[in-house]
């Protein structure tokens, strides 16, 4: 007789040993899954969302250990089971997809093989069967020329293809459940929507149960049946998707929903001086290709210009052409009505003060062995010559500035502060040059999403006060619409398309437009269906 | 202090043996019973109350004379590694923080200098300019440095790619602050656990050119020489040269075991 | 051209280089001995017809670029020269003792890297057990022990006390292969001791960095018996990183034979390279020099050849 939940969690604890002894990461968690269902695991990071995905296949990293409770699959007791047993369930009934494909795939076997390992290993049929199998399934997630894929190594693949091609593996066993791990989350916005459609494909017409694993709730909406909440380990709430994403019951949940919007349209565009003008600049790496090809832009005071593009679009390397770190090839770049040299060894130190950048990672941006006081005072003494009181009170000032109390932070080194305060720091330093504009190179992105917002209205907040402009680079849309006056957007080293953000962003667009648009996830739970509908018309006709 | 005290016992034993080699150093004169060249018996002599440990084929107290040693062996291979430290961090850090022709430069001349086995390489330049203390500390400093410097760029390699040296640049700053307060603190870690390695390599390798005849000249004690000298005794079942040798396996037993415990610290660190 | 290919030749190309300017530099080496070459050499009283021999058999009388053509040219074609101290036929001298060094080296690898390779994957894979920490220990030891620490000990165990290897490594060439290995044992174990140390905590690291691997997770959650991914999965990619770690190691053996077969009196080119620095008999040193850094090349870029030829990456692009 075989239980009507597949899986079935009870009153689980997870520990992981750090600072020398045992903490409680997964607190007091039970969930059941029924065949054929979908259940979103969401959070930050540090909600355990992994660990307990993990656990459901009686599995934990070095350095963690299921403390108590009960996992059952099928009826089996995996708390306690020996390895051989767990070995016999894991791939066979339970199978795993990573948040890396490019790591997870061993670059030293064919694709075809490691697909076929599993099924053959376990018994299930031989590798002729297997490779016929996935010939089907590599069609069916729309692979291109699923017949011979399979016998390509791993890293000739793309990103997103590597991905499906995994989402596939997973399948290979015709497992009861797939347990995905953030699939999508290193993935560009176009290509996530290729894998979330597999992940579709499987979970809905194949009938699959799923745990999916994600920080990001518009994207577990479009695939999960029920949504649990998680924060610190312990469940904040749970819920049916629609129920949940309508009316949520905890404040959290409510705070991760909440649409944001923070800036309101200035529409006085013409009237404020040009801060930053850019005008045909071309730039190369090796001297050959140019990665930037007759870039164009404008920002103005006390504006912000939001960059937008995906990965190698040249976003990033625009701001490296802009600080004068990558000379620019051609073209002229001028700072306040002044040219500016291309190459940052030429800079005056007023231009220098005046140009600052924030970074994506807090983590790397700080220098882990200096203290508060001599990340924000060594600009004051560098630029302005100031040391000792005066310094001390205007480093003060900073921090009351960027809403961290001073007294509790001044004399801290950096690692030991979070995320978002080790990104605020960074914001005081920029500051405390006393710049014009300031570089924000995806300055959220690495960050939780609450803390994300409370960094993006800060900023807010200091351009209003300071009238300082921002070139805003993001791949976030969402972001986007949240904080920028002026859309620009780049494709392949090139702006395709740049205007006023009610312009870009109300059709008719430039066809790249139009994708990337189209392709951020709404909280909407029928989006990616009609999406995906759409797309199979247009695909028709 | 803290970290001492949760220190392993490998590390407290490496640490009490390479506290007492200083100390020995240091205050040679004063605990030695004998000077490092009186002879005070006859050739290969037990141990007796009159010698301690007995006596060399001069008839020398060898407990003086390793005392003596100690001295003579790690003061020079503490100058040879810090000379070695200085040159080949500054080298490596400017090879980084600089980059573009000076670095292909000093790294081609360091591959050079590095595709020579190292042994031959002293033992030549030996050949010809004559074995003195001045041109052995020049020749095990410069012959080490190489690997110093490719541990000090590779370093600050990693930690030049961190946005916070580019925020540096970007404020303007020169050269000397990126090195000495951007990099250097960070860098400090692998190069002290390098640092002991690389004095283990250099006390060693001072030994094995002693062993051979071609380090510190007679009648300075010194380890390596020491065993050479009475090289011959072990046929007759004497074990007087295995007892300098000793001395040295000892000593860097105790620096490998600090290094190992130091590595194993800055690893734990950085998870 | 096919990238694997290239990238090969073009290693190949850069060690030959290196040949030639380690070759240039001896050449030069020489050539800056301070004051007169042949007063400093032969000392102060020497008299005027020694001298005039000494710079004759130097060369002494051509311009610097000339003499380095023909020391090269006669070098590459097995003429070494004569010897200073007995006027002997460098190549002479030096054809039986680098064939002696050669075996003594060989005879070493052959035990060397079987036994670390197994030891080390064998430490990484019971990694933080007992004898994981044994073996590390011992490991720590040998490679802190000088090299004539570790011969002696042998030496005072097996010669002296039991008496079943000779303390002296006294070989020629009418001995049979057995009575050869029997003298060479001990030399051969004071090497293979400290090498397998290094090789061994290489290889050892090497392995449980492939180890930690997300594909080696995935092979887990996958349900593959350990064994197998051991054999498929962290195999081939530690191949590549165990293979550059053999290699170097033996380039270590050169080194570490000079000293092993100083002490045990072993006919080979490290012993007569000794010799002929103390007596400054310079055709011989620069002879036997350039021979040892010619080896030390040759297994750097051996090394790393193989390596290229053992990553998969490399190795794939060149078959599809």
């Amino acid at each position: 007789m075989k239980s009507e939940n597949l899986l079935q969690i009870r009153n689980l604890f997870i520990e992981g040993f750090y600072e020398n002894q045992w903490n409680t990461i997964v607190d007091d968690i039970s969930l059941d899954l029924k065949r054929g269902e979908v259940l979103g695991l969401i959070g930050e990071s540090g909600a355990g969302k992994s660990t307990i995905g993990l656990a459901a296949m009686g599995y934990t990293r070095q350095g963690c250990r299921l403390a108590s409770g009960s996992i059952k699959l099928d009826g089996m007791e995996l708390f306690g089971a020996s390895e051989e047993q767990l070995r016999s369930i894991r791939g066979d009934k339970i199978a795993y997809v990573a948040q890396s494909a490019a790591a997870s795939f061993n670059p030293s076997h064919r694709i075809i093989h490691q697909y076929a390992e599993g099924p053959v290993q376990h018994g299930i049929m031989d590798y002729e069967q297997a490779r016929k199998n996935a010939v089907k399934i590599y069609d069916r997630l729309f692979l291109p020329d699923p017949e011979k894929i399979g016998l390509r190594y791993p890293h000739e693949l793309s990103g997103g293809q590597l991905q499906r091609a995994m989402v596939a593996m997973s399948m290979s066993c015709e497992p009861d459940i797939i347990v995905f791990d953030e699939p999508t989350t290193a993935l560009d916005v176009t290509t996530q929507i290729e894998v979330l459609a597999s992940v579709k494909e499987i979970t809905e017409k194949m009938n699959k149960a799923a745990l999916y694993i994600t920080h990001d709730l518009a994207v577990v909406a479009q695939v999960a049946h029920r949504i649990m909440v998680l924060r610190n380990g312990g469940l904040v709430e749970e819920g049916e998707t629609r129920r949940l994403i309508k009316k949520p019951k905890e404040k959290y949940t409510r705070d991760l929903l909440s649409v944001r919007t923070l800036s309101e349209d200035k529409n006085d565009e013409d009237k404020t001086d040009v801060i930053l003008k850019v005008k045909d600049v071309y730039a190369t790496y090796n001297g050959v290709d140019n990665v930037l090809e007759d870039i164009n832009l404008t920002v103005r005071r006390g504006r912000t210009v939001a960059l937008v593009g995906e990965s190698g679009s040249g976003k990033s390397t625009l701001a490296r052409v802009i600080t004068g770190m990558l000379p620019a090839t051609r073209g002229e770049i001028s700072f306040l009505g002044q040219p500016l040299s291309p190459d940052l060894k030429h800079r005056d130190k007023n231009n220098l003060r005046r140009l600052q950048m924030i970074y994506q990672m807090p983590d790397t941006a700080l220098n882990p062995k200096q203290t508060v006081r001599t990340v924000i005072g060594r600009p004051l003494d560098f630029y302005f010559g100031i040391r000792g009181k005066e310094a001390e009170k205007r480093i003060r000032d900073l921090l009351t500035r960027i809403e961290l109390e001073p007294a509790k932070y001044i004399d801290r080194l950096t690692p030991e502060l979070s995320g978002g305060e080790k990104q605020r720091i960074c914001i005081a330093r920029a500051l405390a040059a006393e710049p014009d504009f300031i570089i924000c190179d995806e300055v959220t992105s690495a960050l939780d999403q609450l803390v994300a917002e409370g960094i993006l209205s800060l900023l807010q907040d200091l351009q209003r006060e300071m009238n300082i402009s921002y070139l805003f680079i993001t791949h976030d849309l969402a972001t986007v619409k949240a904080i920028a006056d002026k859309i620009v957007i780049m494709l392949e080293g090139r702006i395709i398309e740049q205007g006023e953000k009610k312009e870009v962003l109300t059709p008719p667009h430039h066809e790249y437009t139009d994708k990337l648009l189209a392709s951020v996830p709404v909280m909407d739970p029928d989006w990616l269906d009609n999406l995906l509908d759409k797309r199979a018309s247009t695909f028709l006709s | 202090m803290n970290l001492l005290i949760k220190s392993p016992l490998s590390a407290r034993i490496g640490l009490c043996i390479v506290l007492f080699n200083i100390i020995v150093a240091i205050f040679a004169p004063l605990i030695a019973p004998y000077s490092e060249t009186e002879v005070v018996g006859d050739v290969w002599e037990q141990m007796s109350g009159n010698s301690l440990l007995g006596t060399d084929h001069l008839g020398r107290d060898l407990m003086s004379r390793l005392i003596f040693g100690a001295r003579n062996t790690i003061a020079l291979a503490f100058i040879t590694t810090m000379l070695s430290f200085l040159s080949g961090t500054t080298l490596g850090f400017v090879a980084a923080v600089k980059g573009g022709w000076i670095d292909n430069l000093f790294s081609r001349i360091i591959d050079i200098i590095m595709a020579f086995p190292t042994l031959i390489f002293a033992l030549m330049i030996l050949s010809v300019m004559g074995s003195s203390v001045m041109i052995l500390i020049v020749t095990i400093a410069i012959l080490d440095s190489t690997r110093v410097y490719r541990l000090a760029r590779a370093v600050a390699m990693d930690i030049e790619v961190m946005d916070f040296v580019e925020v540096a640049r970007l404020r303007g700053e020169g050269l000397w602050w990126i090195m000495r307060r951007e990099i250097l603190p960070n860098a400090m870690p692998s190069l002290v656990a390098e640092f002991g390695l690389r004095f283990c390599f250099v006390f060693l390798f001072i030994a094995s050119l002693s062993f051979l005849g071609l380090g510190l000249q007679p009648p300075l004690a010194d380890w390596g020489g020491m065993v050479r000298e009475n090289a011959g005794a072990i046929t007759f079942g004497i074990f007087i040269p295995l007892i300098p040798a000793a001395a040295i396996a000892f000593l860097t037993v105790g620096v490998n075991l600090i290094v190992d415990w130091f590595l194993h610290l800055a690893s734990g660190m950085h998870n | 051209m096919k990238p694997v290919i290239w990238l090969i030749l073009r290693r190949a190309g850069f060690g030959f280089l290196t040949i030639i300017v380690i070759s240039l530099i001896i050449f030069i080496g020489v050539e800056l001995l301070p004051g007169d070459v042949a007063e400093t050499v032969l000392g102060q009283n020497a008299t005027q017809e020694t001298v005039e021999a000494f710079r004759k058999a130097l060369k002494l009388e051509l311009p610097p670029h000339v003499r380095y053509r023909v020391w090269l040219t006669d070098f590459v074609q097995g003429d070494f020269g004569r010897s200073l101290a007995n006027g002997r036929e460098v190549s002479g001298l030096i054809g039986w003792r680098f064939a002696n060094t050669l075996f003594l080296a060989l005879t070493t690898a052959a035990i060397a890297i079987p036994l670390s390779v197994m030891l080390g994957m064998m430490a990484a894979f019971y990694r933080n057990t007992l004898f994981d920490k044994v073996i590390s220990i011992t490991t720590l030891s040998f490679i802190s022990f000088p090299e004539f620490f570790i011969a002696y000990i042998l030496i005072t165990l097996f010669s002296v006390q039991f008496n079943i290897f000779p303390s002296m490594a006294n070989i020629n060439e009418s001995m049979t292969l057995v009575a050869k290995l029997h003298a060479i044992l001990l030399p051969a174990l004071t090497l293979t001791c400290v090498v397998t140390a290094h090789m061994m905590r290489q290889t050892r690291a090497a392995i449980i960095n492939v180890l930690a691997s997300a594909y080696i997770e995935m092979a887990e959650l996958k349900g593959i018996r350990r064994l197998r991914i051991i054999m498929r999965h962290a195999f081939p990619n530690s191949l590549s990183p165990v293979i550059n770690v053999v290699a170097l190691n033996l380039a270590y053996l050169i080194v570490g034979v000079v000293i092993v077969e100083v002490v045990f009196v072993y006919p080979g080119l490290g012993q007569l390279l000794v010799d002929s620095v103390s007596k400054r008999d310079i055709p011989v040193v620069q002879a036997s020099g350039l021979i040892f850094a010619g080896a030390y090349i040759s297994l750097n870029m051996m090394a790393d050849i193989l390596s290229m030829l053992a990553n998969p990456r490399l190795r794939q692009s060149q078959t599809s």
